[in-house]
């Protein structure tokens, strides 16, 4: 069987953009989260979310903040009109991980050989909302014939494709809050089933908007209680914590058969070893209380992997900073790896950057995969008390040194989807 | 008509970035400015928008250089 590496990253987060200034904050202990500068959210239960900088001024970026995403840079004004922002992120990113992989396409056979499967959770969420509020307004003649192929979810993959000519498989996956992971695990099984050498993938979001922020809040998923205090929300296994803070971005990486990566002298953050999937059957927005369906995407993907529990040494944890999830997923965790759970650590950086929804997954498979490179685990922050008791070391509030192999890296959805990769050294 | 060709000629260039240069009365959208079938629509809804005028679907079709355009918005407008 093809073995399948990563040899492109990139990263745009509420934190910044670029992989490698994102993790230098993400190190450092820096939160994304901040009152809503997008849009006025004064009548909403929920004024803070996770938000892109830009260099516009939005999301608390700026022309002279390092790390604000500029909107210029990733696509023309022309072409910025054609897309909701999920797709603009999602490009931004696939960009930066493309040039980070020296990877062009040149002959027509590399071009057929080059796939691409981007997907996202929600989509073009803010673009359908405003676009039903114009119809109803000003009626058929105002919607813009951009407006189906700037929300539709496979577009950035389609985006991506046209750009750099990649004309293999061209695919996208919509499960949720586990698509980034699902995304970087199926392409991963396109190479290894010889479908591609080469795929492009991961996930996008951009779902902070009005409508985003009311959904979530109804559904009585986001935290709600910090309104005053945004950076203090994301607390994931505190006992304090009440929700997730909604975020925004995306994670793109360049995967690739490990004989073609090296052949071309590439560059090798990581390989994708393992990748476990399971249904909850439970329930369309709460977690089983057993943990069941996570535990079994965690053992599938170690064991694809051809691993045990003693390689992990790092386990980047869904964890949302619910109520319930947190410990569900850390029940499953620590009755997975029995006695080797006293050896693991396990953070959830979504206390820094929130929960990127789609683009979650993607965004957490880079940080472990620089987590491997550089050994040492991103910290879980605004963690004080937890709310439970456990072997397991929750990187509380610092980042820590570790020799580790592997990482797992583990994202559930609504829906009852779950979706586990693990990454090893090469 | 040339105020209703320079205003024609501004949206041009804004939605579709084209060089002023090539913004001329014979200009094709689609083979000299870049343009594809999207943003022909895109086009006419935005001279509809800047002039007050309704373009209805037939006529939209037949407009596909500026200067068909300048032609009906100045037949048909205010």
């Amino acid at each position: 069987m093809r073995r399948v590496v990563v040899t492109g990253i990139g990263l745009v987060t509420p934190i910044g953009v670029g992989a490698e200034f994102v993790w230098k904050s993400l190190l450092a202990g820096k939160s994304g989260a901040g009152t809503i500068s997008a849009f006025d959210a004064s009548d909403l239960p929920v004024r803070y979310a996770c938000e892109v900088p830009w260099t516009t001024g939005r999301g608390g970026g700026g022309e002279a903040i390092p790390g604000s995403f500029d909107p210029e840079i990733a696509m023309s004004s022309r072409e910025r009109r054609r897309v909701d922002e999920f797709i603009l992120y999602g490009v931004a990113a696939a960009n930066e991980a493309i040039e980070d992989s020296g990877w062009v396409a040149q002959t027509e056979q590399q071009q057929e050989r080059t796939g691409v499967m981007i997907g996202a959770g929600i989509g073009g969420l803010s673009t359908i909302a405003e676009t039903a509020l114009l119809l109803e307004k000003e009626g058929y003649r105002k919607v813009s014939p951009f407006f189906v192929p700037s929300a539709l979810i496979n577009l950035t993959s389609g985006h991506v494709s046209i750009k750099h000519g990649f004309r293999g498989p061209n695919h996208s996956v919509v499960t949720a809050c586990a698509t980034g992971a699902h995304a970087i695990g199926d392409a991963a099984r396109i190479i290894k089933y010889g479908d591609a050498d080469v795929m492009v993938a991961g996930g996008c979001e951009a779902a902070v908007c009005k409508i985003g922020i009311a959904g979530f809040a109804a559904a009585r998923a986001l935290s709600n209680g910090f309104n005053d205090d945004p950076m203090s929300a994301s607390r994931p296994y505190d006992k304090d914590r009440d929700g997730f803070v909604l975020g925004e971005g995306a994670g793109i990486v360049v995967l690739e058969d490990y004989q073609h990566a090296k052949a071309r002298g590439a560059k090798i953050y990581a390989e994708i070893a393992g990748y476990g999937m399971s249904g909850d059957a439970y329930h369309i927005t709460a977690p089983a209380e057993d943990g069941n369906g996570g535990f079994r995407a965690m053992r599938s993907a170690i064991k694809d992997a051809g691993l045990t529990t003693s390689d992990i040494g790092y386990v980047n944890a869904h964890g949302t900073s619910t109520p319930l999830g947190d410990e569900i997923e850390l029940r499953a965790v620590e009755r997975l790896f029995g006695d080797d759970a006293a050896y693991l650590t396990l953070s959830s950086t979504k206390s820094a950057i929130g929960h990127l929804l789609g683009a979650a997954g993607s965004v957490e498979a880079i940080f472990s995969i620089l987590a491997l490179r550089d050994q040492i685990v991103p910290p879980t922050l605004n963690l004080h008390t937890p709310s439970v008791e456990t072997k397991i070391d929750l990187v509380p509030l610092v980042a820590k040194e570790l020799t580790f192999k592997a990482a797992l890296s583990n994202s559930f959805g609504f829906g009852g989807t779950n979706a586990a990769l693990v990454m090893k050294a090469v | 008509m040339s105020d209703v060709f320079d205003r024609v000629k501004k949206i041009v260039i804004e939605h579709l970035d084209a060089d002023a240069d090539k913004v001329v009365e014979n200009a094709s959208f689609i083979d000299d400015l870049g343009a594809d079938s999207l943003d022909t629509v895109e086009l006419v809804m935005a001279f509809e928008e800047e002039f007050g005028v309704e373009i209805p679907d037939d006529a939209a079709e037949k407009i596909q250089t500026v200067g068909d355009a300048v032609k009906f918005i100045s037949a048909n407008a205010g």
